[in-house]
């Protein structure tokens, strides 16, 4: 394809119109994905991790990295995937399968390049990696960028900010979970439980961001 | 026998919401309203299983090493099915529902249930395997959707039961966000007094 084409086809809006760079959309989003509409505590995506690797302060920090890279990267993929492939074949009704096929084959190629050029960073992120794929939050990030018409920009920064807002809950959840190791907790409630109440509480918390931005 | 064990052990006892605490994400989602939460069960069902029953047949071709990627592809082609099943014949329950029919691909259940049950058993096995983890993940969804449509709304299925003096003030945090978390916390801390209870009679 020719290079002029590709590029204009990225940069212009799905719908219809050239949209330029919009400042205040953009913090709108922003602000909407990471604390308004969070990934975890509002729309209920990525709760497996969310509960499985907040134990330790540690392994949250890298997963959420690790989920903020993948999910930028699948972004790129999935909505060139859409937008230069799927639309003008008619083919829409593949981008279930069509995503979740980019996404694996992403995942499986990062986990590849990292251990063959960073082996630090593949021992730091490398036992998440497999875990990301059947992450609900990536496959989500991809439809729902789809489903707003966003342009690869929006898609960009949306999908970077959906995967802040996944960290931070992960991170504030991992450091109030060490503090309840040390609580007094009633027998029945121990362990997943306690957990969920928990993510309740933070979740009214976050309730109280509704009506910023976005 | 060993297939009626097959189809009940979803039920209850391996539960996979209670008790195997998967499927987490469509599980606290859909549960706004029961009718959210039976159309969530069905099509969930229906995928678990068609993939169920695929790859049980196909458990000695796929090449192990490719396994998991043959088993997303044959998920994410029923999903798509029902996908566009729903959007043609029940597009409000389509609408309501939204995002998380395309993420039903990658729900822990049904991955889980091709993994963990379908490549080692025979199909109908795993066809009774798959109808009672369905039945378990829909029936989870329609206890707590009730309660949370009950609190939030004071209706079941769309029909009013409390009130209106209720539905004037209801409790609207039991339908928000933070209401699917704390009645999910005590619907798990419940079934582990259940649980407990059982283990000291035997």
């Amino acid at each position: 394809m020719n290079p002029t084409v590709l590029l204009s086809a990225l940069l212009a809006t799905p719908d219809s119109g050239s949209q330029g760079f919009d400042l205040g959309k953009m913090m709108a989003i922003i602000i909407a994905s990471i604390f308004v509409n969070n990934f975890v505590l509002a729309r209920f995506l990525g709760i497996c991790p969310f509960l499985g690797v907040s134990k330790e302060l540690d392994s949250a920090i890298g997963m959420g990295a690790a989920v903020i890279f993948v999910m930028a990267l699948a972004t790129l993929g999935s909505w060139a995937a859409y937008h230069l492939l799927l639309v003008p074949m008619g083919l829409t009704y593949l981008s279930t399968i069509a995503f979740i096929l980019i996404i694996a084959s992403l995942v499986q190629l990062v986990e590849m390049i990292l251990q063959k050029f960073s082996p630090a960073l593949y021992s730091a992120l490398g036992i998440f990696l497999p875990l990301i794929t059947t992450n609900c939050a990536i496959l989500g990030v991809a439809v729902l960028n789809i489903d707003e018409k966003y342009t690869l920009g929006y898609s960009l920064v949306n999908a970077i900010a959906a995967g802040i807002g996944f960290t931070l809950a992960l991170i504030l959840m991992a450091g109030l979970r060490q503090r309840l190791e040390l609580a007094d907790v009633p027998p029945a409630m121990k362990g997943k439980p306690v957990a969920f109440l928990v993510a309740g509480i933070m979740s009214i918390a976050f309730l109280g961001f509704a009506g910023l931005g976005g | 026998m060993s297939l009626l064990k097959d189809l009940t052990k979803g039920i209850y006892r391996e539960n996979p919401v209670f008790r195997l605490v998967l499927g987490m994400c469509p599980f606290l989602a859909v549960t706004t309203s029961v009718e959210n939460a039976l159309g969530m069960g069905a099509a969930a069902t229906f995928v678990l299983i068609c993939s169920n029953f695929l790859v049980s047949l196909f458990r000695n071709i796929i090449p192990s090493k490719v396994r998991i990627p043959c088993y997303i592809v044959i998920i994410a082609t029923f999903v798509t099915l029902v996908d566009m099943v729903m959007n043609a014949y029940l597009p409000d329950l389509h609408r309501s529902l939204g995002i998380f029919i395309p993420l039903i691909v990658v729900n822990c259940i049904i991955l889980g249930r091709a993994e963990g049950f379908a490549n080692r058993h025979p199909v109908l096995n795993s066809i009774a395997d798959a109808v009672g983890m369905g039945i378990g993940f829909t029936l989870a969804m329609v206890i707590l959707a009730s309660f949370r449509e009950l609190l939030g709304n004071g209706t079941l299925l769309n029909i009013n039961v409390l009130g209106s003096a209720y539905q004037n003030q209801p409790l609207l945090i039991a339908i928000l966000a933070p209401g699917a978390f704390i009645l999910l916390s005590f619907i798990l801390g419940f079934f582990n007094i259940l649980e407990k209870r059982k283990g000291g009679r035997q």
